[in-house]
């Protein structure tokens, strides 16, 4: 693989991303499949990087996850995307961030109907007005988290206490890097690099000190697919394009992965276990299985944060490996206490997969 | 193994690496104007079985030669063997020969 | 005082305009950019459907240039002037030439592979172009991956540019399918034991001969066709290719490891021709390709009289295509200066 032939691409694609005064809304599900993320973030925005980041209490969910599972109608989700826009101009902003990447693209996909139909927008500002009395302005830049993470990771870099190099051999930790469907497919110029080679978690791997992984099934979705996920009887098809990807990035024995989407870091860490009961496969070293991390866990890594206040324990595949070959401390004792120090208890062991 | 309701899928897709191409290599060593096939469907078009069963003699040649053999016992067995299909073929393939030796084929190797 | 005609491009079609009309009686300027004359076809190794040494055409076409050919390499279009009856046309050297009709054979460029992104072109070591296979015949060189192992299986891939309006080209490049016909027989050729696999839209063999290659392709050279578009190729850890593409002969997803992949490069206007074009307030089609007097029956003019085109700069097109547009090109231009 020639490299150079990659930054050839990703200079291509280059997009403005806001450096401040970011309007913050949340996802939906994050908070429950990875409840340290979207709080690192926040607290890496301030107090590393001393942005104003600002959250309105108000804000709902973009609807896009029942846009996606056929269940809300697009004019629907428009209104509600509306409210949000309305809520950012009421509180003063004009860089909105968002931090799941359904919702960006869902941001995308209407601001970009609203650019080639402007009727739609009037109608959705006549409804949005109907129905709440409010009214917007659309955002002068919209980012996803992960772009406001890459576009500062030389920053964080700097500050960081620890590197993605194993620090038993000195050499950079792989990394297998998996993006979003929604954050470039559909509008392949509102992502960093494009939609092919996308750069944005490779910039933030290579700056940190790490190694990339491009394997056959890279461009494969994870399989979350919303309807496929949601019905019981569905889930394997699901469950196999995971296993599809694992397959195939096994032979290069990444170290971990890295993930900027709700959905992916959530069945490529789950489906492991899920595979391993099923099958009695393990993916990564003497019955470990891969590590998979939301970027935010990651930058929380590389600036030393505790392992525990990230939320890395609610993992279904163990970090501690990854801890252990980064050389970031940790307390195993500590790994199921609450924050008042009192136990959340213990999950119990899996059948195959290794556990701490 | 746990039961959790749904179950890994087969993977739908032709893996032309991973595919024995045994039975392929036999039926075109023997009767070698098969490379001439354009895929026009002809054959298929007129085949006295095809239009009763699910029989497909262009599709049949094809999944062959991506080395997709495992209904190819049940399929050619359909064949009356009339041949329309040579007659009408625009490629002058044998594909009385053809369908002999892919019964052949069956025999010898799989 | 003879007549004097500008032709600005010194591939096939403006060779041979030139040749024709000088033939005729006029003093001919044949305008180049690059620093020789002979265009695409100067490296091309042989040529379809018959396989000929492209160097052969060459030969011929310049053997009728004579010494009323003034060729002038290494020079682009500044501007062009109309005056009266005659077009002067200011050169990037700072000179200028006059002349009393102007063709333009400005030709194509090949599409740049690097974007179909999806393909890896320039990521991928051992994803190559039509083009590039053509060099390695030219050289008489044998045909290895990049860590210089004899292939055991090539994939060549058709319209890569060229029906697609991803990249912007909606149209067929024509020549692609019949140079990938031909450079799978000229693989088996070389090596043997090296399978081939062309996967393909259609087969566009629309002239004469082509569809006997294609024939011989099947019978000779056990040459494989899956019909489907390429849509992604990715790398293994030991650099061979793993190409996706539906098998729709099949219905099914098909994926399969090859040594090296060739990619049948389409046909794209030259950007010159879009200069100078603009320049003189030429009409350009859809495709990027000139717009000619009438595509049936003033294919060689164009809405400005004493403005000609020929050749691939109004679309892609072979060289017998392009020899018979250019000899027609110079008899118009013959006619209406003999006529007075």
């Amino acid at each position: 693989m020639n490299i150079e032939g990659k930054r050839r691409v990703w200079k291509d694609y280059q997009k403005e991303i806001a450096g401040d005064n970011f309007f913050y809304v949340r996802s939906c599900v994050r908070q429950n499949f990875f409840p340290g993320s979207e709080k690192t973030f926040l607290r890496i925005l301030k107090e590393e990087l001393h942005k104003d980041i600002f959250e309105n209490a108000a804000h709902t969910t973009c609807s896009g996850i029942g846009y996606h599972s056929d269940i809300v109608p697009f004019e629907t989700t428009m209104t509600i995307v509306a409210r949000q826009f309305a809520l950012m101009t009421e509180s003063g902003y004009e860089n909105f961030a968002t931090s799941c990447i359904t919702s960006f693209g869902l941001y995308t996909e209407i601001l970009e109907t609203w650019h080639h139909f402007p009727e739609v927008e009037e109608r959705i500002r006549k409804h949005l007005k109907n129905a709440t009395g409010r009214e917007f302005s659309k955002p002068k830049n919209l980012s996803h988290a992960s772009d406001i993470i890459f576009k500062f990771r030389k920053e964080i870099a700097a500050v960081g206490k620890y590197r993605l190099i194993n620090h038993y051999t000195g050499k950079p930790l792989r990394a297998v890097e998996h993006i979003g469907c929604h954050y470039s497919r559909m509008f392949p110029s509102k992502g960093i690099g494009g939609a092919e080679y996308p750069y944005v978690l490779i910039g933030m791997i290579e700056d940190w000190g790490g190694e990339v992984i491009d394997y056959p099934e890279r461009r494969h979705c994870c399989g979350f697919g919303f309807r496929q996920y949601l019905i019981q009887a569905n889930r394997g098809y699901s469950l196999s394009c995971s296993k599809k990807k694992f397959d195939s990035m096994a032979p290069y024995k990444p170290d971990f992965i890295l993930t900027n989407c709700p959905g992916c870091p959530m069945f490529l860490d789950r489906w492991q276990y899920t595979i391993s009961e099923m099958e009695g496969i393990t993916y990564g070293e003497n019955g470990h299985g891969i590590p998979v991390l939301t970027y935010e866990e990651l930058a929380g890594m590389i600036l030393g944060y505790d392992p525990w206040d990230l939320g890395l324990q609610v993992h279904q595949v163990p970090v501690e490996p990854l801890l252990d070959k980064m050389g970031i401390p940790y307390n195993a004792d500590s790994k199921f206490l609450n924050k008042e120090g009192a136990s959340m208890g213990k999950p119990k062991a899996p059948s195959f997969l290794k556990f701490y | 193994m746990k039961d959790f309701g749904y179950t890994l899928q087969p993977d739908f897709s032709i893996d032309f690496d991973r595919n024995d191409k045994r039975m392929m290599l036999y039926v075109v060593n023997h009767e070698p104007s098969l490379n001439l096939c354009i895929g026009c469907g002809s054959c298929t078009a007129t085949c006295s079985t095809g239009h009763f069963t699910s029989f497909n003699i262009r599709a049949i040649h094809t999944l062959l030669r991506r080395g997709e053999t495992h209904q190819l016992k049940q399929e050619i067995r359909k064949c009356m063997f009339c041949g329309k299909c040579q007659l009408v073929c625009p490629r002058g393939v044998n594909l009385r020969n053809v369908i002999l030796r892919i019964n052949r084929a069956i025999e010898q190797i799989g | 005082m003879k007549q004097r005609i500008i032709i600005i491009g010194s591939g096939v079609a403006g060779l041979t305009t030139a040749g024709v009309l000088a033939e005729n009686g006029f003093e001919v300027v044949v305008l180049e950019k690059e620093s020789r004359i002979g265009g695409h076809v100067r490296k091309w190794d042989r040529l379809f459907p018959n396989r000929r040494p492209a160097n052969e055409v060459m030969e011929f076409i310049e053997k009728v240039l004579n010494s009323s050919v003034d060729l002038r390499c290494g020079v682009t279009v500044n501007g062009v002037i109309r005056h009266d009856e005659e077009f002067i046309v200011l050169l990037s050297n700072n000179e200028t030439v006059t002349g009393h009709a102007l063709v333009l054979a400005t030709g194509f460029q090949l599409f740049d592979a690097h974007k179909k992104e999806e393909y890896g072109y320039g990521i991928y070591d051992n994803v190559i172009t039509s083009a590039e296979l053509e060099t390695i015949f030219k050289e008489g060189k044998q045909l290895t991956t990049n860590e210089g192992k004899t292939p055991h299986r090539v994939g060549i891939i058709h319209c890569v540019g060229s029906r697609d309006e991803k990249v912007g080209n909606l149209y067929c490049s024509k020549v692609c399918c019949v140079t990938g016909v031909k450079q799978a027989i000229e693989i088996r050729e070389q090596l043997p034991e090296c399978e081939v696999f062309s996967f393909y839209m259609d087969l566009r063999m629309y002239d004469r001969h082509f569809e006997e290659l294609y024939y011989e392709a099947q019978q000779q050279w056990a040459v494989n066709f899956i019909r489907g578009r390429l849509s992604e190729c990715s790398e293994n850890p030991d650099h061979t290719l793993i190409l996706k593409a539906e098998d729709t002969l099949t219905g099914r997803p098909l994926k399969m490891t090859v040594d090296i992949v060739i990619l049948l490069v389409g046909i794209i206007p030259d950007p010159e021709t879009g200069k100078i074009a603009s320049m003189l307030g030429l009409p350009i089609g859809t495709d990027g390709f000139l717009m000619s007097g009438d595509e049936h029956i003033k294919d060689n003019t164009t809405t400005i009289p004493g403005i000609y085109l020929t050749g691939a700069v109004k679309g892609p097109a072979s060289i017998v295509n392009t020899i018979a547009d250019a000899r027609a090109t110079a008899q118009q231009i013959t006619s209406r200066f003999m006529a007075g």
